[in-house]
């Protein structure tokens, strides 16, 4: 088989190009670095943490791109549901600190030719690292957009040989409540399980992602690995995925397992289709003031072929 | 003393909303601020409820009857946070918008349980003031004011129905109320059990015109 091999250097070595600085303390940063040049101290300035993250190289522009404004990083890593860590959207990125996510492997089993477990970094050598800007609309009711680093799932789904009889992919987030705290409380059943259909999965859009702003994923967000879907709510999109199994039978995704009639399998963005708890006719798109209206498949209407003669009201 | 403590009370309980515009002043109220402003005074209606709704047993058990002095204030502090959640969802989240308001009343169970519990204590915040206690009659007001227990505990449903799946924090207003209500179930019981629990029962009129 053809793999391109753009190098050899495990991503995982590349040193760290830049580090992240949330906005305050960039702007004092900005502040004492005036002061400091000022009096010719410039090396008192140093960073105030170095986070885990890396520069990815050789990122090439997905035309998939939507063109709209790129929500703030410091609120798309520090607003974000998580359970598996905290069930507040500000607890993740605190809790997620010190989470290990070297070394990294995926089973991949089921209805496939052969079961295998690549390492992390054979993964991320399957395709070019692509940045590609979605729109992501959570369940709850806001919405983002984000710079995601990857290349399209279907990438793996070929190489792992699917048999003609796997119909579902069923993916696996990590289990470790030593390491999650959230995963110590039964709010869900753990580990958290999500699903997609096959041609979902081999859709062009449907993401397998491992950075986002240009460097690895934070591990708050996901890292090392996880699956972005952008015309499904968030929750579709597992985090932290250790196992993908193909599947003849519909998989059973932990959030339709909690509440089976507020959370379907399909879970399609869907603003005529309300959550029986509150509408899903707009949303807030954070940082703006007023709510915008949630458009059909989250704005990616080439999706909608997928589900053409579906029922949407009943596979919501 | 009786005034200054009222007064430091009484800015006490606008520290929360001082806090809150502090931070909002400063950028500094998160990713989805509006988000925030909304739970923060809906907490703080619960909370409120809550500290009005211990006055009674904590006079009694720690023997302070002066505390009655400080319920009225709770209690409508209970109500201009209610009234403040109220706005942010009117204003910040519909936009004024009355059809979609009217739906929502109407179809989300938790929405029209918070109405409830806001619309609830409307008619006890009109009728806290002396005036108004004397014209309905210390026994009359009483009965009135007891619908505080309804709003409570449609203020903690509102938040139990609202919650993803992680019901921890409603769960413990709801303990929290569930102990203040019983208090009030054992002190209608009778002297003797009463006593038992440190309670003496109401010889005199609760409404306790100040």
């Amino acid at each position: 088989m053809l793999i391109k091999k753009p190098d050899d250097i495990r991503s995982s070595e590349i040193t760290a190009q830049s580090v992240y600085l949330d906005r305050r303390r960039f702007i004092a940063q900005l502040g004492l670095a005036g002061a400091a040049a000022g009096i010719g101290l410039q090396q008192v300035v140093t960073p105030p943490e170095a986070c885990a993250e890396q520069q990815i190289p050789n990122l090439t522009k997905s035309p998939l791109s939507t063109s709209e404004k790129v929500t703030p990083m410091t609120d798309v890593t520090h607003y974000n549901n998580y359970y598996e860590f905290s069930t507040d959207k500000e607890g993740p990125a605190e809790l997620a600190k010190n989470f290990r996510t070297q070394p990294w492997s995926v089973t991949i089993d089921g209805a496939v030719a052969k079961k295998q477990k690549w390492d992390i970094d054979s993964i991320l050598k399957f395709a070019p690292s692509e940045e590609r800007i979605y729109r992501h609309r959570c369940v709850e009711g806001w919405s983002i957009v984000v710079p995601w680093v990857g290349f399209s799932l279907s990438e793996l789904i070929k190489r792992a040989e699917p048999l003609g009889k796997a119909k579902y992919l069923e993916f696996t987030t990590i289990l470790d409540p030593r390491q999650m705290p959230g995963q110590d409380r039964n709010v869900l059943q753990w580990p958290y399980v999500e699903g997609l259909r096959m041609d979902e999965a081999m859709h062009p859009l449907a993401l397998l992602c491992f950075g986002m702003y240009g460097q690895t994923l934070p591990n708050q967000d996901g890292a090392p690995l996880r699956i972005v879907v952008p015309w499904k709510y968030g929750f579709k999109s597992a985090k932290a995925i250790v196992r993908i199994k193909f599947t003849e039978k519909q998989p059973i995704n932990t959030w339709n397992l909690s509440a089976p009639n507020e959370y379907g399998f399909y879970s399609n963005v869907n603003p005529n289709v309300d959550h029986p708890r509150w509408s899903q006719k707009t949303e807030r798109r954070l940082g703006e003031f007023f709510k915008r209206k949630t458009l059909m498949f989250n704005g990616y209407d080439q999706v909608a072929n997928l589900y053409a003669g579906m029922d949407l009201k009943k596979n919501f | 003393m009786l005034r200054v403590s009222k007064v430091v009370t009484f800015l006490l309980c606008l520290g929360p909303l001082g806090l809150l515009a502090w931070r909002a002043y400063h950028g500094n109220l998160g990713a989805n601020p509006i988000e925030k402003i909304t739970h923060a005074t809906g907490d703080w209606t619960l909370r409120f409820l809550l500290l009005t709704l211990s006055i009674t047993p904590l006079r009694r058990i720690l023997a302070i009857p002066a505390l009655i002095k400080f319920r009225r204030m709770l209690g409508l502090y209970a109500f201009f946070y209610g009234f403040l959640h109220f706005m942010t969802y009117v204003w910040l989240d519909k936009f004024f918008d009355i059809s979609e308001m009217l739906a929502d009343i109407a179809k989300r169970k938790f929405i029209t349980i918070g109405l409830t519990a806001f619309v609830l204590l409307i008619p006890l915040a009109i009728t806290s003031t002396s005036g108004w206690i004397r014209r309905l009659g210390g026994k009359r007001w009483q009965r009135l004011h007891r619908l505080i227990y309804l709003s409570a505990i449609a203020g903690v449903i509102h938040y139990l129905w609202l919650v993803k799946a992680d019901i921890r924090k409603p769960l413990e207003y709801g303990i929290i109320l569930t102990f203040l209500l019983l208090y009030r179930v054992f002190l209608w019981l009778g002297p003797s059990n009463g006593k038992r629990w440190g309670i003496t029962l109401p010889g005199r009129t609760q409404a306790s015109v100040e």
